[in-house]
């Protein structure tokens, strides 16, 4: 029990507590969204790459996916730092961890927001 | 009737590791898991070692895993658990002997959260009312009989025993949400850190372990919040 001699690193995790929360709540309106969207106002037989070509046209689906992308993986990635943070005491195997989930979590938002941003309709 | 105990045995001087040993006791249905231990301890062997002083369910000493969970031997009854019984020490603090564990951090966990009333007023002469609503706000945590249960039902807490655990925050929680203390804000701070409350991941362990039935994730909860709406 260290507690009184560690000063309070509390601050970032109130705010990650609270980004768990609300985020959590977007993830599953927009998880819904998506759902009810492709899979029971289409179906998986219409979705090809004319439909999300079709799709990207508009900034409102952009902004969706991208939204969803980046609460996902901010979401996932937090609670996978809670995990390390929990399991794996000794500081070397930690911070290699963390820093693999950093540049893992990292690298996938980057890529995925290109692809969303950058999308050109190619025929 | 006849039970079965299985209980895990450890003693510093002579044992590498704890290991289990096997007992009968002729008990009724209705005793408790402590008179069983009695039986064994009076009239078969005097060398086993656990805890217990009240028996009534109030002091806290006699907490144990009972077939796998949390409870207190005092309160248990035979025809709850029998008629195979496996006692084991609670888990996360060290085993000082059989199903005695050394509380020593427990304790302090519980002092850091400054468990006592503070209030720099004058001394009034009469008591320092409080309203029926402001009474029930923490009505629940002052059932806390301080035995341990919920602390060591916490995944969490085994594996990190830097975490200030339900038990002390439980303790937080009655002084935080009482009108009268005036060093709210100072426990919301210490428990405002990675091994204060944040560390809790809502496992409900501890709610379903807690002798006295106290709703302990949701005091936890509550200082969340409380942290929350002070910060932000
Ligand atoms: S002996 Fe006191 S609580 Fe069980």
């Amino acid at each position: 029990m260290r507690l009184r001699t560690r000063p309070a690193s509390g601050g970032f995790e109130l705010y990650a507590w609270f980004f768990m929360r609300v985020s959590g709540i977007l993830l599953i309106l927009l998880a819904l969204g998506h759902f009810g969207y492709m899979h029971l106002l289409n179906g998986v037989e219409k979705i090809d790459y004319e439909f999300v070509a079709r799709q990207y046209r508009t900034p409102f689906w952009k902004t969706y996916d991208l939204l969803l992308l980046s609460l996902a993986l901010v979401h996932g990635a937090n609670g996978a730092r809670t995990l390390i943070d929990d399991y794996i005491h000794a500081r070397g195997w930690r911070a290699l961890f963390l820093a693999a989930l950093y540049t893992a979590s990292f690298f996938f938002l980057v890529v995925g927001a290109l692809v969303i941003v950058t999308f050109q309709r190619v025929r | 009737m006849l039970v079965k105990l299985k209980i895990l045995r450890f003693d510093p001087d002579n044992d590498k590791a704890p290991h289990f040993q096997n007992y009968e006791a002729d008990v009724e249905p209705t005793d408790r898991v402590l008179d069983a231990l009695n039986a064994v301890r009076w009239y078969q062997d005097g060398s086993l070692a656990y805890r217990s002083s009240c028996a009534h369910g109030i002091c806290g000493s006699d907490a144990m895993r009972i077939n796998r969970t949390n409870r207190l031997a005092c309160k248990t009854l035979i025809r709850q658990v029998a008629p195979n019984i496996t006692l084991e020490p609670i888990r996360g603090f060290p085993v000082k002997r059989d199903l005695i564990v050394d509380l020593t951090g427990f304790f302090e966990q519980y002092r850091n959260v400054m468990p006592y009333l503070v209030n720099e007023d004058p001394m009034p002469t009469v008591e320092r009312f409080q309203s029926p609503e402001d009474r029930a706000k923490y009505d629940d945590t002052t059932k806390c009989i301080l035995c341990a249960s919920c602390t060591t039902s916490c995944p969490i807490f085994w594996a990190n025993t830097d975490y200030i655990g339900p038990a002390a925050i439980v303790s937080a929680h009655r002084f935080i949400f009482d009108s009268r203390d005036q060093a709210g804000g100072e426990r919301l701070d210490i428990l405002n850190s990675r091994e204060g409350a944040w560390r809790c991941r809502t496992i409900f362990n501890c709610t379903d372990a807690c002798p006295r039935d106290i709703k302990v994730t949701k005091a936890i909860q509550d200082v969340k919040r409380a942290i929350m709406s002070q910060k932000l």
